[in-house]
Formats: C-alpha cells, structure tokens, sequence
C-alpha cells in the first residue's frame, strides 16, 4: 500500500464533488473569524483563492515577491481559458472538456480532479463577466469564443490576446474589495523563504521583506502555495524573470511530495532566440494556429537562399512550402496540441530545415487567413471585384482586431512586420505540468499545506491543453480550495492564535538567515546569471524535447556537480538588509540547482513517452503511427512522487497508480 | 554599439542620490534596454561593485513592472512600447542615455531606479472593483448582452498595465489617465453600474489623498503611455464624477 492517499472520493465521476461537497465539514462564520490563511502568490490560483477565502470570513495575508498582486505572471497569459459553455452549440459538454483535457494529458492525470475542473469551469466565466471582466462579444453582445490546441470544438474565451491580464485584474479586483474590508493583508514584495510545521502541520512562513531585508515570521491555521511553475529551471523560458520555485521547493524539503517534475511544456509557437544575451523568450499565443499556418521550405536550396537572404520567405509558391503540421496530422493539422507541434518543428529542423541563421525557426504563416477574411468582408460590404490590394487591407484589418497585441509585440522584438512576411517561430519552455503533489482537497502531503494553479500537478498529467492553466488556476482557487479547505479548518475552529515566539519559527527563521549570511559572505567569483545561464544550458539540452538514458544520467552528475561549484564560488554583492536582486536570484537558483537533478531522475525513470516527456528509446517504430511517441501504461500508469531525503538524487519514489474508469486508455492518435 | 550611460543611483529611500556615469561596450541593436542593462550589471558584478536596481519581471510589456525614465521619456524614445520592449536599434553608437526613475510625489524611490507604486493599489482599494461573492452561482455570462462596441471600448480601458508612465510623464504628476481608465472600464459595462457612484467618489478622493496633481490637459500621458490608453478616459471620469456629484 502505497504511503499517498488522494482521497478522491466514492461514488460515480458525475456527482463525486457535489455529493462530497454536500459532506464536508463547515465553518460557521464566526469561528472562520479566528482562523487565519496565509496565500503565497497572488496570481489566478492565489488571487481568486485570497479574494474567496477571505469572503468567506478567514483572516487572509497574501506574499508576493512583485511590488502588487496584480504583476503575477498569469498576467501574461495571452490566448483565452476553456470552458463547457457550447454556447457555440458545436457539441462541447462537462464530458467532452474533461475527455479532451485526459487525453491531452496523454492520461496521466487523476480523473477525477479533471472531471470536477471540467464541471465547474462554466462557472468561472459566469464569475468573471459578473466581475466586468470585458471578455471577447460578437456583434449580438453574447460571447465569442475561439478553438485552441487538440480539440475539436470552440470552447475558448479570450479578451484579445489579454486574457491572462483581465483574469488576473478581475481576481485582483477581488481582493481589493477584500482588502478594503480590512479581511486581506497583502505583503507586496515579500518572498517566502520557507514554510514553519508544528506537531507536523503547516503553521505559518518566514519570509523576507524584499526592501528591507528583515526576516519575518507569519502564522496561520493553513498555508496555501500558489506560487506558479518552475519553468525558469530552463534558464530562458516564456516565464517572467522573477518567476521561481522556491516555495514549492521549499515546501519539498520539508515533507511536500513533488510530483512528475519531468512533465515540461515546451510551447511550440515562441520567438526564436536571436543571442547569448537573450534573457527571456517571448510567446505568441496559441491562438495564432486558429489563422496562421506553419510550414518550412521543401527544398534544402529554398533553405539556404532564405537564411543568406537571397530569397524571401514570400517568394515560394504553394508546391514550395512543406505544411508539416497540415501533411502528418491531416485530422488536427495546425492545431495539434502543443507537445505534437513542438517535436515535429524540433523534427523539421534537425533535418536542416529551419529557416533562420540558427536554423531553429519555422514559419507561421498568415497569408491565406489574411485573404480569406478579405474576401469575407468584400462580399459582407458587398464589394464586387475587389483588388488584391483591398481584399490583403480587408482581411489585415480583420487579422489586426484578433490578435494587434500579438502582431505588435513581434514587431516591437524582430523588427518585421508579420502582416507582409510569416513569423518566425520556435519551440520554447513555457510550463510545468508537474508540481507539489496533492489529494483531492488540494492538500500536499502535509497538513494544512495546500498547493494550487501551476504549483500543483494535478489536472493536465503529462501535457496541458491550450487555454486550461487558466481555467485551472481560477477553479483551484474561487470553486475547489474555499470548499476544501474548509474541511480541515473545521477541526481548527479550537486552535487559537498560533504563537510566533516558538522553537520550531526560531529555527525556520534562523535556516533561513544562515543561509542568506551564507551568500552575502560568500565573495566568490562568478555570479548567480553565470550558474542559471549553465543550468539552463544543461537543461535544454539533455532534459529539453526529447530525453534519453545517457543524456539523463549525464544531466544529474553535471547538475550536482554545478550546484558544488555554485556554493564554493558564488558572488552576491551588497548586504542583505537592503533591496538586494541578487541575493533574491542567488536563493531561487540554488533552488532551481536542486529541482533540476530531480527532475533529471524523475525523467531518468519514466522510461516512457508520454506527453511533453519524449524518451527517445520510446518511440512507435512501425504502421501509421510510426515515429510517434509510443507511451507504455502498462509499467508506467502511475503518478511519481518524490520524497526528499537530504539530497536531490537520494529522493524515495512514491507511486500513486492512476486508474480509469471512464475512459478507455487509447493511442493518441491527431492524425 | 558603445554607449555612455547616465544612471540615477540612490542607495535607499533616505539617502541623496546621484546621476553616475558608466560604459558599455558591444551592445547589439537586437538587445531589449533591460538586456543592455544586464550586461552593465554583469559588468559591475564582475568588478565588484554593486549592481543598479530596476524593477522589471515579465520581460514582454504585459506585467507593468518595468519603469524607466530614459533620455526624458517614460519608458524612453518608442512608442506603445514598455521599457523591456524598448530595443536598442531605437539608439546610435556612441550615444549618451540618460536613465531615471519615474519621478512623482506620490511614487517615492524605494532604490536607484525602483520607485514604490502602492499608490496606485491604494487607489483600487478605494473602489476598482464590482461588489460580487466569488461563489460563482451569478446569473449565465450570456444573460447580459453587452455591445460589442461597448465590450471592445471596456477592453480598451482595461489593458491599462499601472506602470505609472502617465504619471512620470505628466508635468503635475497627475494619476488622471489611470485612474480614469479603471473608472471607465466599470463604467462601460452594465455591471459596474451599480456602485458607480461611489467608485468614481472613492477613487478620487484616495488618488488627491496619495499627493497626486491635478490635470491640466497637456496630454503629454496619452503619447507616453505603452498600452495608448485615450484621453477619453479622463472625460469620461470626469462626467461621472460630475454625475455622482450632483446625484449626491
């Protein structure tokens, strides 16, 4: 018997949460006054947890490392957040969304989990119009939607290519009437540096004020982490510069199991690298498959005369242009999901086919989406004959109220126009499907510790569809933890205010600052970017988009053996009671120099492909499907959760063995 | 390409700051600002001295965190650009750039080039939001129309990311544009109907009580401003704030 219990309750998939839901314990509202939740991370799982947890009456802090809630890095999410309307009447339904989002995950999700995230995901655009949430209308003043990755049904709502950043400012907003209320307490620019257990429960923070330096102790009744994926492992990825995984890390060494690390999504449509100085990689949503199409050159010659610049990418002709996507997934074609698309453009271009000076780049194409909404609206204005010319302006305007912020936005970095040549475009990190593992309730392997939104590993198994870490970030938090957590709280309802003055904060705090003394002491000679630049270096190359054995191996050595060479030569300049960014990036990369040698292991040992996790020993090796990535549920049907035991590479592995009930396990086939 | 470098560097909120000059050497045109600013904080690292200190995060002009005041310009010579989407084709070899702080009363330097904007949350506190429960049982989404015209118009107010690039570009450190593109967004919109006369009341009151000055319709925030949130937007709080006055 496995040590992990995920609590998922009795009874048939369709009414597990409400009747569960129905049977939980509850607070009643004057004792919810007493108790108190601490939230780190203030993105869509962390906001809306905040704004709901203190509506209910909790006493609610929230941590962020940016100078206000708002700045968290679901801000950035572009393309739109799924959810079982059918309001487009295409046959989309509670089922068909949680079918879609197991299968995407190449079923290594917990069913259930995706089942309730599937049915309350109506619920969360009904919340965010209410909030004024100023999402996407057609002309009748009902709601648009667009399709995304690996369905076959549009049931994706957007606000421009803006999504993320009104979701995020309608939770935000939340949590301002909250705050006004006096019911949150936010801590802007803190950054949590470990979590405090008592009798082995979750009973408060030490974290850092990141203006001035002091260490601070914070209690609670329960710890929520909410504090996003650890993508920047990969040094360069779409993730934000501050992004990190020092909480979730931290949580680990402190009993939190961490679950599958070596689920990465590798999002397939980014702005290639241009240079060694490069510190970040920019998306460009998803969406952009719904109009624009991915090809490479046919011919090497075509090839080589576009990267010297003696052709132009617009001078093929249709027989010219290889539209990969399109030629091996006839049934999806370019809106395969994103792991398929990120290996067959990885595929095209160690063939040689990339079209740019690093030949790490293919075309997205918005040519014929550009004539055919030109020739749209010519016959809507009823212009007869219309020109070439006008029906490119027509159909560019049409193009431009879709996605303008986008098409900018790659102006403003490359310095073409995307409207008269195709994007240039390349696979780049973009989000962890792994994470801290937790139960039903979203609770980790600690009480009263919850993980929630990309922190968790919960719902998207080995790879996220388009448009659901939104959705799954907002139901976490406004519709699955308040209910939750609430079950534990109830049992708390006699605790009192938890004492700060304690042995066990003593020594959190004193680990805490020990190792802070450690790196401002520590006078080396090269400085954190030099270390994350090596990290991520090793990362991408033998932990990237496709894996195997020696490659693995070789990572986990390499990696422990940086992490050695990090501690003895490591520079952080300036003091620590002060606004110190280096120091802040110093903790995060020794985090992320730990994380990384598990996740080689983790990968080492899902001898499998599945997903964004392409072992290339495993592989379909004949029939239609040959090439592809060949999963094996009967070895590796589990969830790994890794128990840490003092060093990465010494970690206990736990298996959670995942079972379906409602679905029968297939090939997934988008051919 | 080489460049001068003028930096604003004050070591915390008390002290008196200075601007300092530094080089750098081999910059490439296809570098953002702030990749330009790694290499010079690369650079001192490895020279031992201390690094600059700006704020910035996402790294693609969503986030708002980014807050330079370059060559006399918030978020410097582009436009509808944030610093970390400013590149450095926009400057020549040989150039001197001038970097500050968005300076405001009402935004005081945390360090060199960091600036504490708690105003602009205070503000929101004050009234930026729709009083509903998250319980998520509202009416269906599809149950109020709103006009496409009117969505598209919200939409516009709302992209405003609180940079505070209105406020560091306007000479009387006005917080107008922002303010009166969350007012607008809510007022644009069925839903915000309710408590409108309240918010626009309460979030004008906080942005007077945060030291903020007052509009004088120079206009210089609509050219500055990343997200090219409209002028528009203050009518519109103003007539809201004159509606609200006289219902009262």
């Amino acid at each position: 018997m496995s040590v992990l219990d995920s609590k998922v309750p009795k009874g048939p998939l369709k009414t597990k949460w409400t009747d569960y839901k129905n049977h939980i314990d509850l607070v009643n509202p004057a004792n919810k006054r007493n108790i108190d939740v601490i939230v780190v991370g203030t993105g869509l799982a962390g906001g809306s947890a905040a704004a709901t947890l203190a509506e209910l009456g909790y006493n609610v802090k929230t941590f962020c490392y940016q100078d206000s809630p708002r700045r968290a890095h679901s801000i950035a999410a572009q393309g739109g957040i799924n959810a079982a309307k059918n309001y487009q009447g295409d046959g989309d339904s509670t089922y068909r969304l949680f079918y879609d989002t197991v299968k995407g995950g190449d079923y290594r999700s917990r069913e259930a989990n995706v089942y309730r995230l599937a049915e309350v995901s109506a619920n969360i655009i009904d919340q965010c119009v209410a909030q004024g949430v100023p999402f996407a209308r057609d002309y009748g003043g009902l709601l648009d939607n667009r399709s995304f990755g690996g369905v076959l049904v549009s049931r994706t709502f957007y606000a421009k290519g803006q999504t993320g950043q009104q979701l995020l400012l309608g939770a935000y907003s939340a949590m301002n009437r909250q705050i006004a209320r006096g019911k949150i307490t936010p801590f802007n620019r803190h950054e949590m540096l470990d979590v405090v257990k008592v009798d082995g429960k979750a009973r408060g923070i030490i974290a850092r004020n990141l203006v001035t330096g002091e260490i601070e102790r914070h209690s609670a009744h329960a710890v929520v982490i909410a504090s996003g994926g650890y993508g920047n492992v990969y040094f360069l990825s779409t993730n934000a510069m501050g992004s990190n995984a020092t909480a979730a890390w931290k949580i680990h060494k402190k009993g939190a199991f961490f679950a599958n690390p070596c689920y990465t999504q590798i999002h397939p449509t980014c702005i290639p690298r241009s240079g060694d100085y490069q510190s970040k990689l920019t998306l460009m949503s998803e969406s952009l498959r719904n109009d624009g199409r991915i090809w490479v050159p046919k011919n090497m010659d075509d090839v080589m005369a576009i990267r010297e610049g003696k052709k132009k990418p617009t001078d093929l002709s249709e027989d010219e242009r290889d539209y990969y996507l399109e030629r091996r997934y006839p049934a999806f074609g370019n809106l395969v999901p994103r792991d398929v698309a990120s290996r067959a453009a990885k595929e095209r271009c160690d063939a040689g086919y990339g079209v740019n000076a690093t030949g790490e780049a293919v075309y997205l194409d918005f040519a014929s989406a550009i004539e055919r909404y030109g020739k749209e609206q010519a016959k809507i204005h009823n212009i007869n004959n219309a020109s070439a010319d006008k029906i490119y302006e027509l159909g560019a305007a049409i193009v431009k109220a879709k996605y303008g912020n986008l098409f900018q936005m790659y102006e403003k970095i490359v310095d073409q126009d995307p409207y008269k040549t195709p994007m240039m475009i390349y696979p780049a990190v973009h989000y962890t499907m792994g994470g801290v593992w937790v139960d039903y309730n979203l609770m980790t392997t600690v009480d009263g510790l919850y993980c929630i939104g990309e922190a968790n590993f919960s719902d998207h198994g080995a790879n996220r569809l388009g448009a659901s870490a939104l959705m799954q970030g907002l139901a976490d938090g406004y519709f699955v933890l308040p209910y939750t957590i609430g079950d534990y709280l109830s049992h708390e309802i006699r605790t009192g205010k938890i004492a700060t003055d304690t042995p066990e904060f003593d020594a959190a705090e004193k680990e805490v600052t020990d190792k802070i003394n450690f790196f401002i002491n520590n006078k080396g000679s090269h400085s954190v970017d030099y270390y994350h630049k090596k990290l991520g270096n090793i990362m991408w190359e033998k932990c990237g988009m496709s894996r195997n054995a020696q490659g693995l191996k070789e990572a986990m050595v390499e990696i422990k053996a940086l992490r050695e060479d990090f501690y003895k030569n490591v520079s952080v300049p300036g003091t620590a009671t002060e606004l110190n960014a280096e120091l802040e990036k110093a903790g995060r990369v020794a985090d992320f120099l730990e994380l990384g040698e598990l996740f080689a292991k983790d990968a080492l040992e899902r001898e499998e492909s599945c997903g964004g996790h392409f072992r290339e020993e495993s592989v379909e090796m004949g029939g239609e499907q040959a090439g592809e990535a060949k999963r094996n549920d009967v070895d590796f049907a589990f969830v790994s959760a890794w128990e840490y035991k003092g060093e990465p590479g010494d970690a206990v592995l736990h298996k959670e063995e995942l079972e379906f009930n409602e679905i029968e396990l297939k090939q997934r086939s988008y051919k | 390409m080489n460049l001068t470098l003028k930096i604003w560097r004050q070591s915390n909120a008390q002290a008196t700051g200075k601007m300092v000059d530094y080089k750098v050497t081999e910059i490439s045109e296809h570098m953002s600002f702030l990749e330009m600013m790694d290499v010079l904080n690369e650079q001192l690292i490895n020279n031992g001295e201390e690094p600059v200190a700006f704020d910035h995060d996402c790294r693609e002009g969503i986030c708002g965190m980014c807050s330079m005041f370059i060559n006399g310009e918030a978020h410097g010579p582009d436009r509808g650009v944030t610093t970390c989407q400013l590149h450095m084709r926009m400057f020549k070899d040989g150039d001197t750039i001038t970097i500050e702080p968005f300076r405001a009363k009402a935004f005081p330097v945390i360090k060199d080039l960091v600036v504490d904007r708690g105003s602009f949350d205070r503000i929101q506190h004050a009234g930026g939001y729709i009083s509903v429960n998250t319980s998520g049982n509202t009416q269906d989404a599809n149950g109020i129309p709103i006009s496409k015209h009117a969505a598209d118009e919200a939409m516009d107010a709302a992209t405003c990311i609180g940079c505070g690039a209105c406020v560091a570009s306007c000479k009387n450190a006005s917080a107008m544009l922002f303010v009166g593109a969350k007012v607008s967004q809510y007022a644009l919109l069925p839903q915000g109907q309710v408590e409108a006369v309240d918010r626009v009341k309460n979030m004008v009151a906080q942005m007077d009580l945060e030291g903020f000055g007052n509009c004088t319709n120079t206009g210089a925030c609509e050219v500055e401003c990343p997200k090219g949130i409209s002028l528009e937007n203050i009518a519109r709080m103003n007539r809201e704030f004159l509606s609200a006055n006289v219902k009262s």
